[in-house]
């Protein structure tokens, strides 16, 4: 039978090292655009402080990137090592991508990020400028081909449950890769990658401005990072709306429950403000007529469903799961059965549902009704959790539209530099993307639950077999190696911020003197 | 599906051996970086030293590494029953090889951020830990597949696991481990030959030749182990290389020499073997002439021979199970659907020759010989 223990531990694993890789996806993402913005006006202009500002930042990308790759690795191999039912079950849809990321994305990324480094005398000014540009668009690549992944596990589109093979297998490809869910996931979070490099160069160059120093490129830094920024900003909300929209159709469940709303209401559904959810309904809530109908449906009719009337149609789908596993098991008996495999053709879309009973029995057709419902019961995600995630995300996402909007309209005036009150807003905004971003997949994943594929696949029944030692022994290595890292690349940032950039060629004070040192030091081994 | 052009027989070989060549490319590319690694403490003794090694991968480790992250993600996508039921049951070796491996990134980007030689010291041995336990582990597990892996499948094949990290430690899969290190290390110390001046190139040149007569020792030791005291494994019934992948519809025994098979019924294949003993004497013999061209031919040589050794002699197995030999995954019953098999091939007709031939470019413009004077120059160096 499966352990609950070890599933649960296995999710926090793979929540706290996803959780983790994406602090410094989205500033790779932001970065590395805004460093090929920098880098372009160098060369256009031939104006050597853009040379030393892309330099600059890009020690700080440095850092982080490593970081990003070190973790990065970790998210390749989890899903076989922690999900090795998942991987079995689903590796011939969502591999595909992951290695189409690696083919088209990541190759493109980490082969020129090298160059980007270390290919500035050895390249002319254009060929750099070129290199610069790759890296931002394999990060960018990188992120689509992963959202394309990510949304399959949100709206299995494109694919068809083979009983002889006991797993799901692709039907369309297309519908894969431009599916709606997928599309909208992609642009959802590059532009919130944006926004990270944008806040994260405006409250490093507010720094620099209130304390005087690195003027220049501070100012221009946050130029540029103010109108990045703003579109930026716009673009995380108006197709974060569109991510709302597109989840209407498919996942209704998570839209009632960050939204708490528990019965179905007459079409347009009204917005909750506030509200205190409990296990069945809430305490307390602050309603604003029609708004969520209008956002998520476009439409005054469309009724959204509510989540007990959501609980009703999963036990309908439990039930008919459980004819797709009778016939299922009549197909492997005897594999040219026709009937059970057309009846199974038939109910197969339902076939995951019936998997939500292996929580409660091993044999899911004799599951008694108190199971059935039990099992419906659990399509719930944690709503409190979810409404104020959502409640958070979003919150942010209007603030730092706010903030970008002010910067722009003072750069606009020239007047960004002096204004001591937002340069100090600026600073103290550091970490609001992150934390925008980290309830954004709260949201998003979280809000899958039970499912780590929609409808298809349970996520506890989606776990490797593993034993409760071996959790805690890669858990703990885990967390010890990932604070004390996060540990030291904090002060190695804040050191970089400190020395600041060079004064002509120099990115940071780390050239070590090895200039000085002459030849013969290489006789003379220090043992 | 007939509007598929390749029957799923074909495609199957086809990524039957492009998982060859994709491990075959991680060993090449990733594989020296790996190999300095684990040679920089004794190689590269002053700081200096130490930064000249390290500014020789700097510029292209990241790229390298890609390898083993587009393995992972092949793996996961055209044969998803291997990965699911080798990442599982060796769980905490594939943990080992990820702590290992989340310590060279930063260390390549930290290490020369504090001038402390305290600090430097600290990720001098996180790169050497970076590079000699991934390169034992991954040898030590190719040796476990050999051997047969404890591994079962039940009706809805899920994959659970009956051994634990200490079971991979049998005395073969250690020879297996201690050879992949000495294939590694040997053509790790020719690019340090090939690229470097002074007393490193000279320290790489001594330990490049022992790590290839190194080689050339495992390799047969391994080679006569495989062939007198080790149980292969053979499909007895009939498998249909068109039929669904499902691993459990055949029967397999095992029996001593078993893995030699596939070389008398098609004696060509020795070239694999031949080629892993022969590439480790060229190496050898270029460092010791300094023909460093000559060197890498026979470094690379090796990887090919005894990689494909590997492949060759399990074939068609991919993985065998020792609990339940019926459950082996093989190449007819363990991949991704016909489709999937062919919409990757394409993605990979259309993007490895682009791969290969950017990252050519690259080594093009950082070619050259790596010293302190030429690091000195660069402000973004190590």
């Amino acid at each position: 039978m499966i352990d609950f223990t070890v599933v649960d531990l296995s999710r926090l694993q793979f929540a706290a090292t996803a959780m983790y890789h994406f602090l410094f996806v989205p500033l790779t993402l932001g970065l590395s655009f805004l460093m090929a913005i920098m880098e372009s006006v160098y060369v256009m202009t031939g104006r050597d402080i853009w040379r030393r500002m892309t330099l600059f930042w890009g020690t700080l990308f440095g850092i982080n990137f490593a970081m990003g790759v070190a973790t990065g690795i970790v998210m390749e191999f989890q899903f076989g090592m922690n999900w090795s039912y998942y991987s079995h079950y689903v590796g011939d849809v969502f591999g595909a991508p992951l290695a189409v990321e690696g083919l088209m994305a990541f190759f493109l990324e980490a082969t020129f990020i090298g160059l980007f480094f270390f290919g500035w005398d050895r390249l002319p000014r254009v060929g750099h400028l070129a290199v610069t540009w790759l890296v931002a668009l394999g990060a960018n690549f990188s992120a689509l081909w992963i959202l394309i992944a990510n949304g399959w596990m949100q709206n299995p589109v494109g694919s068809v449950f083979n009983p002889d093979t006991m797993r799901m297998e692709v039907t369309d490809f297309m519908a894969v890769i431009f599916n709606p869910v997928a599309q909208a996931k992609f642009v959802h979070t590059v532009s919130a990658g944006y926004t990270t490099g944008a806040m994260f160069m405006m409250a490093i160059s507010a720094f620099f401005l209130l304390r005087g120093k690195h003027i220049e490129l501070a100012k221009r830094s946050m130029v540029v990072a103010a109108s990045f920024g703003l579109a930026s900003a716009l673009s995380v909300v108006v197709l974060g709306d569109e991510s709302g929209y597109v989840a209407t159709e498919q996942q209704k469940m998570k839209i009632a429950a960050l939204e708490a709303m528990w019965d179905t209401e007459p079409a347009p559904a009204s917005l909750t403000l506030f509200a205190i959810p409990g296990k069945n309904g809430n305490r307390f809530e602050v309603k604003i007529p029609w708004v969520l109908g209008l956002v998520t449906t476009r439409s005054l009719n469309t009724e959204l469903p509510g989540i007990h009337q959501l609980v009703d149609h999963a036990e309908q789908r439990i039930r008919n799961g459980i004819t797709a596993s009778a016939d299922l098991d009549a197909i492997r008996k005897s594999p040219t059965d026709k009937v059970a495999r057309a009846d199974f053709a038939q109910n197969w879309h339902d076939l995951g549902y019936a998997l939500l009973l292996k929580r409660y029995r091993d044999d899911v057709q004799a599951a008694t009704p108190e199971e059935i419902h039990k099992a419906a019961l659990d399509t719930i995600p944690d709503v409190a959790t979810l409404f104020w995630s959502f409640r958070i995300m979003v919150g942010l996402g209007f603030y730092m539209i706010l903030f970008f909007a002010t910067a722009f309209l003072l750069s606009a005036r020239n007047k960004l530099g002096e204004n001591r009150i937002l340069l100090r807003i600026a600073l103290f905004s550091l970490p609001v993307p992150w934390i925008a971003i980290e309830s954004g997949w709260l949201v998003a994943e979280y809000g899958r639950q039970p499912w780590a594929i929609e409808g298809v696949l349970p996520t506890f029944y989606a776990a490797s077999g593993l034993t409760l030692t071996d959790l805690a022994i890669s858990l703990g290595f885990f967390l010890t190696l990932y604070t004390s890292l996060l540990i030291v690349m904090v002060i190695l940032i804040l050191k970089a911020i400190k020395a600041g950039p060079g004064p002509q060629d120099v990115a940071i004070d780390d050239v070590d003197g090895a200039v000085q040192i002459p030849q013969g030091a290489f006789a003379h081994p220090e043992r | 599906m007939n509007t598929i052009p390749l029957d799923y027989e074909t495609l199957r070989l086809i990524w039957w051996l492009l998982l060859g060549v994709l491990l075959i490319g991680f060993a090449v590319m990733d594989g020296y970086d790996l190999g300095v690694g684990a040679l920089l403490p004794f190689v590269a003794r002053s700081d200096d030293e130490r930064r000249v090694l390290i500014n020789l991968l700097g510029p292209t480790w990241e790229g390298n590494q890609v390898w083993l992250v587009l393995g992972g993600g092949a793996i996961f996508a055209a044969w998803p029953a291997l990965y699911a039921a080798s990442f599982s049951g060796f769980y905490l070796a594939m943990i080992t090889v990820l702590l290992a491996l989340i310590l060279r990134p930063v260390a390549f980007k930290f290490r020369g951020k504090i001038k402390d030689p305290r600090w430097r010291a600290t990720w001098d041995w996180a790169l050497f830990i970076g590079g000699f336990v991934p390169a034992l582990i991954f040898g030590v597990a190719v040796g476990n597949v050999l051997l047969g892996v404890p591994f079962n499948l039940d009706a809805t094949l899920r994959p659970s696991y009956a051994g634990n990290f200490f079971g991979l430690l049998r005395p073969f899969a250690l020879v297996s481990g201690l050879l992949s290190v000495a294939m590694l290390v040997t053509h790790g110390a020719v690019i340090i030959a090939a690229r470097t001046e002074g007393m490193v190139a000279l320290r790489a040149r001594v330990y490049g030749r022992y790590a290839a007569v190194a080689s050339i020792v495992l390799f047969a030791l391994a080679g006569l182990w495989v062939s007198f005291l080790m149980d292969g494994y053979v499909v007895t019934s009939v498998q249909d290389p068109l039929g669904p992948s499902n691993p459990l519809n055949k029967m397999v025994t095992t029996s001593t020499g078993a893995w030699l098979a596939n070389y008398g019924a098609h004696p060509w294949m020795i070239m694999a073997p031949a080629l892993g003993l022969l590439g480790p004497v060229v190496a050898y013999l270029g460092l010791k002439g300094h023909a460093w061209k000559t060197s890498l031919l026979g470094s690379t040589l090796a990887i090919v021979g005894i990689i494909s050794t590997a492949g060759l002699s399990l074939f068609p197995f991919l993985l065998p199970s020792s609990i339940n030999p019926n459950a082996s995954l093989t190449v007819w019953d363990a991949s991704s659907s016909h489709l999937t098999l062919f919409v990757m091939l394409l993605a990979t007709i259309v993007f490895l020759p682009l791969i290969i031939a950017y990252t050519a470019w690259v080594y093009r413009v950082m070619r050259g010989t790596v010293t302190a004077t030429s690091i000195g120059r660069n402000p973004n160096a190590y």
